[in-house]
């Protein structure tokens, strides 16, 4: 039997395997930021363990920086100690790290991309559930807690139980104005936050070889809303475009043979998988969450949906939270919901093709009176290019803050946050209660329509203005 | 890490679903570097309404969570573990996970116990009924007895093996140092560095 790209690159990595036990399965690289290491690198401390593959292993500062100032001190005392925390592991460990205020700083599942380090057929983790992002490029990446930071420092090895496999097949073409966030969201709402769940999803079909390398990471970051740890994409040539000439790639001979290698890694014709979701592209529009988890979405045309209509028990009680929370009343177009908020940037959206895309539409537009707007770049290189392309010009000139790179308002750890009541059109992934400061209500949308709600005040499409 | 053979104790009905580890531990309390201290971030949000479940009197002590289904889904924080057992839980009980949330229960000794919705349920009611009401949870049997409510759960053999033993797992894998060294030895060449 044939097996999937997800079977390909993890029977690559067994180290050992052996009856009633999990494999050992091999890890490529490691990516590390400051909140969920700090305890790791004690735990190899207090066993006297060192690093075993820090040349495997790359750290930057992302979840606690301000965007303000990147040279400034941190004045939340809180927040600088885990980064002086970090920048001292990783000093004692001989780990790299990319501080704040470097031109490689930046948001964890940017700059491995962007580094040409994430690379098709490798396994990646990181102490993050976003950390599926990478499978993007046909990587098996996922999440892991710190336990597990501190067994991947120490043995560069996870023991894995292998997951299911699922398809996500999207045919046809998106529809002009509709983008990958939109895709994403239309699929965790199909699915369920528990949809994917013990299942690495592979994402195939049409519409999917269509997106750009930007795209496909925004799809793959969601995964983990759809309850899968990890998705995939098969690499392609978009993939070695992408790739070609980043610092880390391969050049010369080495480029052809991985190229080699890399075109094998497809799911074989007669593959099987456990679960099948096909998706129709062609009749997907511009999507935004109205809840309190990524599932809970529908399109920007409908309305906020009613409780009582809901079959389900658990589902009707968690929408009836969650319009209470919301402070939504069932019924009301979605189009008629007023922001105070939008934020564009994380490791969702925070690249620089989902920049163009905001530029794009607050190009001779203002933001509108009492909105307030933060763009985000995911790392310092996204920075800088947007910088010589003028979108940062653009940006300012229609009244929204250009910051520096971070996670910024996705997590609220940094200054960055919603008060009380506060409501924000998103272009981050999780809709969480007080997620992005306590009490702050969050709409999930895709960079484009957070741009158009920002000039309009309330969730709209570049198409309404 | 702690051994888990049995438990016995209290349960206490979370009746809600999609209870993402933002709510279980929010990220202000994860700027701490130390592993303690997480028990007061449990839940705070929440914690700030007297009518939730865990502010009631009669729930103060008990040890066993049970709640809808997805729980712990969303952030990979680890803290929400360490928040869990620190406040005195050791056993979740839900429908489904979120995959990172058990797969870190199952590092530190707290168990996930994966029961049927309807299952799920009635354990809640007891608890709803009598919240004195003592629950076993038997990691050597795989087996939940809450009153009339007795049911089996699974867990891979391996699991159950390394918390019953109360094994750490690096110690584990570093028997097989010599498999890792070969591999590394058979590893393309032309994998990129960090350095």
């Amino acid at each position: 039997m044939g097996r999937t790209l997800a079977d390909k690159v993890y029977d690559a990595h067994v180290v050992r395997r052996a009856e009633g036990e999990p494999d050992l399965l091999y890890i490529d690289l490691h990516l590390v930021h400051e909140v969920t290491s700090p305890q790791a690198f004690d735990g190899l401390r207090m066993a006297g363990r060192p690093v075993r593959r820090p040349d495997l292993t790359i750290a930057t500062e992302d979840h606690n920086v301000p965007t303000t100032d990147l040279l400034a001190p941190i004045a939340d005392p809180v927040s600088r100690t885990q980064v002086e925390t970090l920048r001292k592991n990783c000093a004692e460990f001989g780990v790299r790290l990319h501080p704040m205020g470097d031109d490689g700083q930046g948001i964890v599942h940017v700059i491995g991309p962007q580094l040409g380090l994430t690379q098709p057929g490798m396994t990646v983790v990181c102490g993050d559930s976003h950390t599926s992002t990478h499978g993007a490029f046909g990587a098996l990446a996922h999440g892991i807690g710190t336990s597990e930071v501190e067994h991947v420092l120490a043995t560069q090895t996870l023991p894995q139980v292998k997951p299911k496999m699922m398809a996500v097949t999207v045919n046809g073409s998106l529809p002009d104005g509709v983008t990958a966030k939109d895709l994403i969201l239309a699929i965790i709402a199909e699915i369920g936050t528990g949809g994917g769940q013990g299942h690495i999803i592979e994402y195939r079909g049409r519409a999917i070889r269509e997106l750009s390398m930007e795209g496909r990471m925004t799809v793959c970051n969601m995964s983990i809303e759809a309850g899968a740890r990890a998705g995939m994409i098969a690499p392609d040539e978009t993939t070695f475009a992408y790739l070609k000439g980043r610092p880390h790639a391969p050049e010369g001979e080495a480029w052809d043979e991985a190229v080699a290698y890399w075109t094998s890694l497809r799911t074989d014709d007669d593959a099987v998988f456990d679960k099948e979701v096909v998706i129709d592209a062609s009749a997907l529009t511009p999507f935004v969450t109205w809840g309190t988890n990524p599932g809970q979405g529908l399109p920007l045309g409908d309305s906020v949906p009613d409780p009582a209509a809901i079959a389900d028990p658990t589902e009707r009680q968690a929408a009836e939270r969650a319009l209470h929370y919301m402070g939504l009343t069932a019924g009301t177009p979605l189009r008629d919901i007023a922001v105070d908020t939008v934020f564009v940037g994380s490791c969702t959206n925070g690249r620089i093709e989902d920049l163009r895309a905001v530029a794009d539409v607050l190009s001779g537009r203002r933001v509108a009176e009492g909105v307030r707007m933060l763009v985000v770049p995911g790392s310092m290189e996204v920075k800088k290019q947007a910088e010589a392309e003028g979108l940062n010009a653009v940006i300012t000139a229609a009244g929204a803050e250009w910051r520096e790179a971070g996670c910024s308002m996705c997590l609220a750890m940094n200054p960055d946050k919603l008060t009380p009541g506060e409501r924000s059109a998103s272009t981050s992934n999780r809709n969480f209660e007080g997620r992005q400061g306590p009490g702050g209500r969050t709409h999930l949308v895709s960079p484009a329509v957070a741009a158009a709600t920002a000039v309009t005040g309330r969730l709209a499409a570049p198409a309404d203005l | 890490m702690e051994k888990f053979v049995t438990h016995t104790g209290r349960a206490v009905p979370l009746r809600r679903s999609n209870v993402d580890t933002d709510q279980i531990i929010p990220a202000v309390w994860l700027k701490q570097v130390s592993r303690t201290g997480f028990d007061k971030g449990l839940f705070s949000s929440w914690r700030e309404d007297p009518g939730f479940v865990l502010n009631k009197p009669e729930y103060e002590g008990a040890s066993v969570l049970v709640a809808g289904p997805d729980f712990g889904t969303g952030s990979s924080r680890e803290h929400a573990v360490w928040a869990l057992q620190q406040y005195g839980f050791r056993v979740v009980i839900a429908p489904r996970f979120g995959d990172i949330f058990r797969n870190n229960s199952t590092k530190m000794g707290l168990l996930p116990v994966v029961l049927p919705a309807e299952t799920v349920e009635a354990i809640q009611e007891r608890a709803e009924r009598d919240p004195r009401a003592e629950i076993v949870v038997d990691l050597e049997n795989r087996q939940v007895r809450a009153g009339d409510v007795v049911a089996s759960f699974e867990i891979d053999d391996y699991t159950r093996w390394r918390l019953l033993e109360g094994l750490d797992d690096i110690g584990l894998t570093l028997r097989h140092a010599d498999a890792i060294t070969a591999f590394e030895e058979r590893r393309p060449a032309l994998l990129p560095t960090t350095s």
